[in-house]
């Protein structure tokens, strides 16, 4: 959703400008009611958090989706390709982390 | 679009943050605790996801009787498992897994001006910026 906000031609920007405004605010709120909520434990570097960045942007433009759109919402509706996808970025991720720990330990 | 209807989206936007803060999914230290599945392994993501994906998927079961002119929901047409498919969502885990944010979450932590997400969010639009350049922006 974030990135179609980036295509000068997506049509009705507006609601999902105003999704993500409320998805913020929703962080913002949870974090101010709920110390739990605000539990915050930052695992890698700024540079490695710049990175991630970049990877997760390109990712999830070029393969349609994240955990939201194919995890929780492909998957829910039960179509192949998000499920498919959402394999993927498991294995992938889960990987990532093994090899990053035994790297950085 | 009506005010209305932006309150509700901005309602709808609000829940997912909430849900998402409330859950722990914030916490990078969840999430990739999760994806640590060699090391001590915290199941919650996939209590989150499993509740997600089943109320999600309920209330679509449900609204899909409704569904006319006005009540328009998202195609049950299948998409190919294509190249981008398998190369874009195995990109996207390898971020995932280097720095415990996917795109939901680290939005959300904007909430709380973190250092990380005020890093991550711009790299993010960056990289989408890049595979749509590159690769178009069918899906």
């Amino acid at each position: 959703m974030f990135g179609r906000l980036l295509v000068a031609a997506t049509p009705d920007k507006t609601w999902q400008a105003v999704f993500l405004f409320g998805l913020i605010g929703g962080g913002a709120l949870s974090f101010a009611l709920w110390q739990s909520a605000a539990l915050f434990r930052p695992m890698r570097p700024l540079v490695v958090m710049a990175i991630a960045g970049l990877l997760v942007g390109f990712g999830t433009r070029l393969g349609g989706g994240c955990t939201s759109g194919h995890g929780v919402c492909g998957v829910g509706m039960g179509a192949k390709d998000s499920i498919a996808a959402t394999l993927i970025f498991m294995a992938t991720a889960v990987v990532t982390v093994l090899i990053y720990n035994r790297v950085a330990s | 679009m009506k005010a209305g209807k932006l309150v509700l989206f901005f309602v709808a936007g609000g829940l997912f943050g909430m849900g998402l803060a409330i859950s722990g999914m914030t916490d990078p230290g969840r999430v990739i605790g999760f994806l640590d599945v060699f090391g001590v392994w915290d199941p919650a993501l996939l209590f989150v996801m499993a509740g997600a994906v089943g109320l999600y998927g309920l209330g679509m079961l449900i609204l899909r009787r409704f569904e006319n002119r006005t009540l328009r929901l998202p195609s049950t047409a299948p998409s190919p498992i294509d190249h981008n498919l398998v190369i874009g969502s195995a990109i996207f885990g390898v971020g995932w897994g280097l720095g415990g944010f996917c795109p939901g979450p680290s939005l959300a932590n904007l909430g709380a001006l973190r250092i990380e997400a005020l890093l991550f969010v711009p790299a993010m639009a960056i990289g989408m910026l890049l595979a749509q350049r590159f690769f178009g922006a069918d899906r």
